[in-house]
């Protein structure tokens, strides 16, 4: 049985700075040869300050969810990533600093084919350190299966 | 830019998935879940091998998305839904389609197929036409 008290539990905040070298490496790991990642001339030609981070990078920003998630009741073996969405305010670019907080939006369970399947939903929110301003917010749903 | 309903992007195809990308995409991301780098845990957990984490996917996905955008700071929003597994080998082909255009803003409905034409993700996305930052 799913625990509901468990729901609002936070992760530790977590700040972190937007690297250009994660950057480049987490668009080489992708696959993906889109200059603005990689060259600061052409990130800036694209109108960014420079390198930008591509469109799924703040899932680097995972630590404060690892944080939540050591504090679930889940067993690696069994867990499948179910959805992932992200909402973007303003482009992550290299030099920024983020202040991250994973919190457990929901969590419930569904009848699955081998026994009952739980789902837990954790949000992140990613505010800009200096001026608080929300930058990106992402809920994901981690299933765990029966 | 402007994007009308009905409108398909062109077809991204990426692949295929190598082992080591599933490695390099864990460093990269911070991911350490062993079930995508460590052969015996996976199997361990009753998978035949390792396969692709969800966000591998996602960000071939989130490539194709760029390119149709054009920019990707006119992406407001983007989500997917993994539904089957991506495993080493196959072939990723990421196609999307604008479902409803509102306020300056595209709706987008995207899918991302595998090496048999099985739909492995399901998503949506939001482009703004007229904005970039």
């Amino acid at each position: 049985m799913v625990d509901r008290s468990l729901i609002g539990m936070e992760g530790d905040s977590v700040e972190f700075e937007v690297e250009k070298g994660a950057i480049r490496r987490f668009a080489q790991a992708i696959g993906d040869p889109n200059p603005v990642y990689t060259d600061e001339a052409a990130a800036r030609r694209a109108g960014y300050s420079g390198l930008v981070a591509p469109p799924t990078f703040a899932t680097t920003f995972n630590d404060t969810a690892y944080s939540l998630r050591a504090r679930l009741p889940l067993d690696f073996k069994r867990i499948l990533h179910g959805e992932m969405a992200f909402e973007y305010h303003q482009p992550i670019v290299a030099g920024m600093k983020l202040r991250c907080r994973a919190k457990l939006a929901d969590a419930y369970e569904k009848p699955g084919k081998s026994g009952s399947m739980e789902f837990y939903v954790i949000e992140i929110a990613g505010h800009e350190t200096v001026s608080g301003t929300l930058v990106f917010a992402s809920r994901s749903t981690v299933i765990m299966r029966g | 830019m402007s994007l009308t309903p009905g409108h398909a992007f062109p077809v991204h195809t990426q692949g295929p998935i190598e082992r080591i990308q599933l490695v390099r995409y864990a460093g990269a991301s911070g991911d350490f879940n062993p079930i995508h780098v460590d052969e015996t845990f996976a199997k361990a957990a009753g998978y035949p091998t390792v396969f692709a984490q969800g966000m591998l996917t996602m960000g071939i996905l989130g490539r194709a998305l760029v390119g149709w955008a054009g920019d990707q700071g006119r992406i407001r929003s983007f989500s997917t839904r993994f539904s089957s597994i991506v495993w080493p080998g196959e072939v990723l082909t990421c196609k999307g389609r604008v479902s409803a255009v509102q306020g300056g803003v595209a709706k987008c409905d995207l899918q991302v197929l595998n090496s048999k034409g099985e739909v492995v993700a399901k998503g949506s996305a939001e482009i703004a036409m007229d904005t970039a930052p």
